[in-house]
């Protein structure tokens, strides 16, 4: 067979992320790629502009406390059941990022504009709320179809360079397997490139059944793709591995000092590449 | 009534108001609400459709993240649940942070869906279990959703009530104001009025809210704890018990 796509490791994939890129990335619940977080921070990127889809959690808490990202562009960042995100809260407080705080269906209409070439979606409610207020980039527009006033909000496109995200299968020809995740089919659509990490490479073509086929995401769109078994980890993946409860309370803990989170990236972050 | 026994008769309350619903959407971190909706649909079939966001079970969406709001939007979502860190007396809800946007202090998560589904979905219900002068203000220190809309805005949803540990409120759009409906058993009317940072309408022999009725619960018990558990695992451990050693 031959390998016409370049399956690389996960230190090569994270090098090809230049300093200053715009990412895409996907909530706790579609599949983040935390393997290419920890390989981020161990190449020390800079200036990162995260787009949350339509928010993130544990994959910008740890690259906003490691001094990656320069600016925030989510409609939340949560930990969920394991309370207020200790390096995001402190980010905040004392102004060390940029947010553009936006709400979740603007995100995907944002990139929904770059997916189709235009340059904005038209969105309903946000009027009156100090998100709106305070975004960089919506405008108030009036309806051009309607005879009265009718106010409504103009998203601009988010074209990021890079999608990243994590799935469970990628063929030898570089399709990517993501089932229902479509929030991904649209991140990839509307960003230059996909840089995707799997769980699994198959050896046979994924569109192969039209059962698969219906849940590919064609290898147009993907840039690079690296194998990464459990790649998701300490969170939980739609397809299969529960999350690491006892990690994220260790996380919790430790995050809570500067010393605590720096050792926390000594242990699990720069010393993986030496156990992979 | 343990913590355990309130919130599971929180959850009882909540269900008894999605029986008129067809489709309840329940966003990230809601445990009550979320298993308020599936308990609805156990002991009803009503509301028929629940969609749980972050669970894989009990989510049957295949559109990817933006289909609830388009859902929304087209008027295919009867109920959803808000919170936030604050909630003042005109149901503006403040999920951003307290203090002066941006550097909040504390900052929260942020607004989530909820600048646009407030507009949208008929019956918001607000729940924050925390009653007190912190969560409820006169005035939150930041709109991610406003309660109301001037004349000619598009707004086709808003919200319904407000429910606390404390007591349920129902939101009156032409007053602007929320009305205390009940008190809940372990609490007073003196206790409201002292935690409540904004002016509501009461009666002063305002009714006590009624105990959930037991075949709810039981019912909670069997059928809807697993269910609740997939989501929402740490809560789940919380108000179920799970042995019991003594």
């Amino acid at each position: 067979m031959s390998a016409s796509f370049d399956i690389v490791s996960i230190d090569d994939l994270a090098k090809t992320i230049p300093d200053g890129a715009k990412i895409a990335i996907p909530a706790d619940y579609a599949g983040v790629s935390m393997a290419a977080t920890r390989a981020l921070i161990r190449r020390r990127a800079q200036g990162l502009h995260i787009v949350g889809v339509p928010t993130s959690g544990l994959q910008a808490e740890l690259l906003i406390g490691a001094g990656c990202v320069t600016t925030l562009e989510s409609s939340a960042l949560t930990l969920g059941e394991y309370g207020p995100a200790p390096r995001f809260t402190r980010a905040v407080r004392e102004g060390t990022i940029r947010l553009v705080d936006a709400t979740c269906p603007a995100i995907h209409a944002g990139l929904q504009a770059s997916q189709k070439g235009t340059p904005f979606i038209p969105l309903r409610g946000i009027l009156g709320s100090d998100v709106l207020k305070n975004h960089p980039d919506w405008k108030v527009i009036q309806n051009p179809f309607s005879d009265g006033d009718d106010p409504i909000v103009a998203i601009p496109a988010i074209r990021p360079d890079i999608a990243l995200f994590h799935a469970p299968l990628a063929d030898r020809d570089g399709n990517v397997w993501l089932g229902r995740k479509r929030e991904l089919v649209n991140m990839a659509h509307a960003s230059m490139t996909a840089f995707v990490t799997v769980d699994a490479i198959s050896e046979t073509s994924l569109f192969e059944t039209e059962e698969k086929a219906a849940g590919v995401l064609p290898a147009l769109y993907v840039g690079k793709v690296s194998l990464s078994p459990n790649g998701s980890w300490p969170l939980p993946f739609w397809n299969g591995a529960k999350g690491d409860d006892a990690h994220m309370r260790r996380y919790m803990e430790m995050a809570a000092s500067d010393a605590g989170f720096n050792d926390y990236l000594e242990r699990y972050v720069f010393s993986e590449s030496a156990m992979a | 009534m343990t913590v355990a026994d309130e919130k599971k008769a929180l959850i009882c309350l909540i269900a008894g108001l999605l029986r008129d619903c067809n489709h309840v959407a329940v966003g990230a971190a809601s445990p009550i609400p979320g298993a308020a909706a599936l308990l609805a649909k156990a002991a009803w079939g009503s509301p028929m459709h629940v969609n749980i966001l972050g669970s894989v079970a009990n989510n049957f969406f295949t559109g990817g993240g933006g289909e609830l709001f388009d859902c929304a939007a087209q008027g295919r979502i009867d109920a959803f649940f808000l919170g936030g860190g604050q909630i003042d007396g005109s149901a503006n809800i403040n999920l951003m942070g307290r203090g002066d946007y941006p550097k909040s202090n504390p900052r929260w998560p942020g607004t989530f869906g909820s600048a646009y589904l407030y507009f949208l979905i008929p019956k918001v219900i607000l729940f924050r279990e925390e009653h007190s002068r912190r969560t409820l203000v006169e005035k939150v220190d930041f709109i991610s959703a406003p309660g109301t809309s001037e004349e000619g805005i598009y707004r086709k949803g808003g919200p319904f009530g407000l429910i606390t540990s404390k007591g349920y409120f129902r939101f009156d759009k032409n007053r602007k104001r929320f009305n205390l409906v009940s008190v809940h058993a372990t609490n007073s009317l003196e206790d409201i009025l002292d935690n409540t940072g904004f002016a509501f309408d009461y009666l002063e022999n305002v009714p006590v809210t009624p105990d959930p009725d037991p075949q709810l619960l039981d019912l909670l018990d069997r059928q809807v704890k697993a269910k609740i558990a997939e989501v929402y695992p740490n809560f789940s451990n919380t108000i179920f018990t799970v042995t019991s050693p003594d």
